[in-house]
């Protein structure tokens, strides 16, 4: 049993479809860790030894959010400044996360035909989440395809957000149960609902 | 009682009229005095007054100078001062004291004359000295600790020398000394007359202790009672009743009283109390020294001089010659380097008041003829009243030439700069606490010794002492401190504060605690700008608490009360600009209109963002709607289109 932590971050969560209905399905999943970021720290007072703690207790490290202006919420932000310290999670005796796993679930208004190269975002969506892939590389961690809904402010007139939740709570149940082919999703470029790698009977 | 009355007011319109002229012209307060003593001699002449004995009284200003400079001086760092205290200052009073023999001698006077002299012209004037570089800000500088060092060893110095002067006695001056014995300083009273030097030696040591001892376990209980009286006068009764019985004690057991009250201030400089004996003290002593001064000046023998110009003039200005150059020897050897140099070698280059008393005791002694001694008298009188002279020579020529360095000075001698907390209940506590963890250092006031206690039961440093009173502030540093914090519990007594010290200290920042919204405005109007509601943050948490309770999110809650206390804000500036202290508040019109202005604006924010949208508080991470998006669409449609075609 792989042992999962999903941050959740996002600051207009009264606001929130799809990172809301998702986050309710994670806090549902048994046997995983979920947390809140914009809940346990408000104000920005991120406790860093409890959150290194935190990464040195789990496998998975898996970040829920919305993607605002090509990135990040800001406190996913701030977390990563303060907790990923030299020492801990890189350079001279940084290899405390050394083999562990990061993987993003992100959510995009953008259109998944807006994300390439003809697109009016000009960039597949892999491109905007470089520099978290970079930090997982020099953590020493594997970064896994980010799971990713398109188009997340009509998905749920569309019919597109319920089977993206269902996905989800599979997606981070695999993983807690060690049938989520975590080699197929390193090598892939973003994971869609219907085509998780999801080992079956192992 | 008409001639004290007379007198008194003699010397006080002599000063009040001369300090400030002085002073302006930037020669100094100490010139100043000397200046106003010659001018009213003729009067005191006429009016046949003892100047003397008139300053041998004064001279009790040195002893509670002494009693300041020890306040100021903690154990500690005078220890580190021992190397400087007994070098520099052995060496300086030993080899002056042999130069000046060895002159005298030449000149044809028999040794134990020229020893006596020696002994006198060692010594320099502490009142003069110390009261220039505390006004010039000098005290803290190397060449002011050095000054300093080698004054406070010249003033323990006079006491051997007073133990040694009679041995010099000549047979023929005796029989004259027997009569004129007692001039006042050899007092009449002594605990150790006739006991053996052992016995005299475990007097002094019991004295010295009874000192120590007395000054660190007596003064809180006595303070402490005195405090339930609440009456101000009693702090200055204690305060004098302790300097005049430990001096009294010192000069019963044969010890200088400036050194015992000396001691006595560094025993004390670690108390709570401190302060508060230092703002006591300090007018009697300005006064005191002021009458020292005015005394100097007055008692020069106008007719003397005159009669031989030119040889004291000679020697006066041979005696400062000598002595500024075994001075400035010393500065090289002990490495005082730059303008502090000059500073140690000039300031200390002349006699002192202590000359005037071993002046008279050596002729008490038949150790110096008599027509001799007013010569002498003359030349110390005449270096004390060129010494301002020297000081401006060195402010004028020679500091601005090490101007640089002095700059780079200025930055260590400035230890103070320090946040003074007036007020430390639960309020100002957490902001010393946080300030002192964050590196600062403060200066804590509070009055009630409950406070106190409790305090120092954690050994937090807390002076005690009415922080509301201009001279308190001024003992504690307001003069050199960056920042006051107000957190005392009288509303209108913070005012006052304000007001004070933004008129006479502009460029100290002020945070002050307010009770509620009018007392802000009061401290608004009062110069404060930067006021912190007490209960404010507390109620607005208490609010943030709430919401989370009730199922809000937390990062939701805090963005609520944050967009509550931003609008509070600005309503209190707009507010306070239209508060008039003078206007009732219901009677200030232009106030309640805005007020009512303000509080429709709220009621509006808070029904659009019932809505959804827009107001300060709701702003932020809200996509463009479902409406917003087809508009878009459809807008790059038509653009697209147009652009195609
Ligand atoms: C401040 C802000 C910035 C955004 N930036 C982007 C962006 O750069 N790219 C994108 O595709 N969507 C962007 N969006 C849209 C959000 O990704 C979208 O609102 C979110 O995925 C919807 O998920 P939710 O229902 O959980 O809030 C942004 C939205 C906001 C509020």
């Amino acid at each position: 049993m792989a042992k999962l932590i999903v941050y959740y971050a996002h600051p207009g969560h009264k606001y929130s479809h799809a990172n809301k209905a998702m986050a309710a399905e994670a806090r549902d999943v048994d046997g995983i860790t979920f947390v809140d970021l914009y809940a346990e720290y408000p104000r920005f007072e991120i406790n860093i030894d409890r959150e290194q703690q935190r990464l040195l207790d789990h496998d998975v490290i898996l970040f829920q959010f919305p993607m605002f202006w090509y990135s990040t919420p800001s406190l996913i932000k701030e977390w990563q400044d303060l907790v990923l310290e030299h020492g801990f999670a890189y350079g001279v005796g940084g290899d405390k996360l050394a083999g562990k796993c990061m993987i993003l679930a992100v959510t995009a208004a953008g259109q998944n035909d807006a994300y390439t190269r003809q697109g009016y975002q000009q960039h597949p969506i892999r491109t905007f989440l470089t520099p978290l892939e970079q930090t997982a590389k020099l953590c020493h961690m594997d970064f896994s395809a980010p799971y990713v809904l398109y188009g997340s402010l009509r998905a749920p007139q569309e019919g597109l957000l319920e089977p993206h939740v269902e996905g989800y709570r599979k997606l981070l149940e695999a993983i807690r149960d060690d049938r989520y082919d975590l080699q197929a999703a390193v090598h892939g470029e973003v994971i869609a609902c219907n085509e998780l790698p999801i080992l079956e009977g192992a | 009682m008409g001639e004290i009355l007379l007198l008194a007011f003699l010397f006080l319109i002599a000063g009040v009229v001369a300090v400030p002229i002085a002073s302006r012209l930037g020669l100094g307060s100490v010139l100043g005095y000397l200046i106003a003593g010659i001018a009213i001699s003729p009067i005191l002449k006429q009016l046949d007054v003892d100047v003397v004995s008139i300053q041998h009284f004064a001279e009790f200003g040195v002893v509670m100078m002494l009693f300041l400079v020890g306040l100021e001086l903690e154990p500690r760092l005078l220890w580190s001062m021992r190397n400087k205290l007994l070098g520099l200052g052995g060496l300086q009073v030993g080899v002056t004291a042999a130069l000046v023999m060895g002159i005298a001698m030449a000149l044809g006077q028999p040794w134990s004359v020229a020893m006596a002299v020696g002994m006198v012209f060692a010594l320099s004037s502490t009142a003069i000295v110390l009261q220039t570089l505390n006004e010039k800000g000098l005290m803290k500088s190397d060449g002011g600790q050095s000054s300093f060092s080698v004054l406070l060893f010249q003033d323990i110095a006079v006491i051997p020398m007073l133990a040694f002067i009679p041995l010099l006695a000549l047979s023929e001056l005796a029989s004259v000394a027997n009569s004129a014995a007692d001039d006042g300083h050899g007092t009449g009273m002594s605990l150790v007359d006739g006991l053996s030097a052992w016995q005299q030696f475990g007097v002094t040591i019991v004295a010295i202790s009874a000192v120590i001892v007395g000054g660190s376990y007596l003064t809180r209980p006595v303070f402490r009672f005195i405090a339930t009286a609440k009456l101000r006068e009693l702090f200055t009764a204690v305060a004098l009743m302790m300097v005049v019985g430990i001096a009294l004690l010192m000069t019963l057991v044969g010890l200088s009283p400036a050194l015992g009250t000396f001691l006595a201030g560094v025993v004390l400089a670690n108390s709570e109390y401190r302060h508060e004996l230092e703002s006591d003290i300090d007018p009697f002593k300005g006064l005191l020294l002021g009458l020292f001064f005015i005394t100097v000046g007055a008692a020069i023998n106008f007719d003397l001089l005159f009669a031989n110009f030119g040889q004291i003039i000679a020697l006066t200005s041979g005696l400062i010659l000598i002595k500024s150059s075994v001075l400035l020897a010393l500065a090289y050897a002990f490495k005082i380097t730059n303008a502090n140099r000059w500073l140690f070698s000039l300031g200390l280059a002349q006699a002192g008041e202590f000359g005037f008393v071993l002046l008279a005791f050596t002729v008490a002694n038949g150790v110096i003829p008599a027509p001799l001694a007013d010569k002498l008298l003359l030349v110390v009188a005449l270096s004390m009243l060129l010494t301002p002279a020297l000081f401006i020579l060195y402010d004028k020529v020679i500091a601005p030439r090490y101007a640089g360095a002095q700059a780079r000075e200025a930055d260590e001698i400035d230890e103070d700069g320090s946040i003074i907390i007036a007020g430390v209940g639960r309020f100002g506590g957490v902001i010393n606490r946080i300030l002192l963890s964050a590196g600062y250092k403060t200066v804590v006031l509070d009055h009630h010794s409950e406070h106190l206690e409790r305090l120092r039961a954690f050994d937090i440093k807390v002076f005690f002492g009415d922080a509301t009173r201009p001279d308190l502030l001024h003992a504690a540093g307001i003069d050199n401190a960056r920042m006051l914090i107000i957190a005392i519990d009288d509303r209108e007594q913070a005012i006052e504060m304000v007001r004070y010290v933004v008129e006479h200290y502009p460029h100290i920042y002020i945070v002050a605690r307010a009770f509620d919204r009018h007392h802000v405005y009061e401290l608004w109007a009062a110069g404060c700008r930067d006021i912190i509601r007490e209960h404010f943050d507390g109620s607005v948490r208490a609010a943030r608490s709430a919401l989370e309770a009730l199922g809000h999110h937390p990062y939701d809650a805090e963005r609520q009360t944050r967009g509550y206390v931003e609008n509070d804000k600005v309503a209190m500036r707009e507010l306070a600009g239209l508060y008039d202290p003078d206007i009732p508040v219901h009677e200030n019109t232009a106030y309640v209109e805005r007020t009512k202005a303000i509080l429709a604006s709220h009621e509006d924010a808070m029904r659009q963002s019932m809505a959804g949208f827009g107001s300060r508080i709701e702003r932020g991470w809200l996509p463009p709607s479902l409406d917003d998006q087809a508009a878009a669409i459809a807008d790059n449609a038509a653009k697209d289109g147009s652009s195609t075609q």
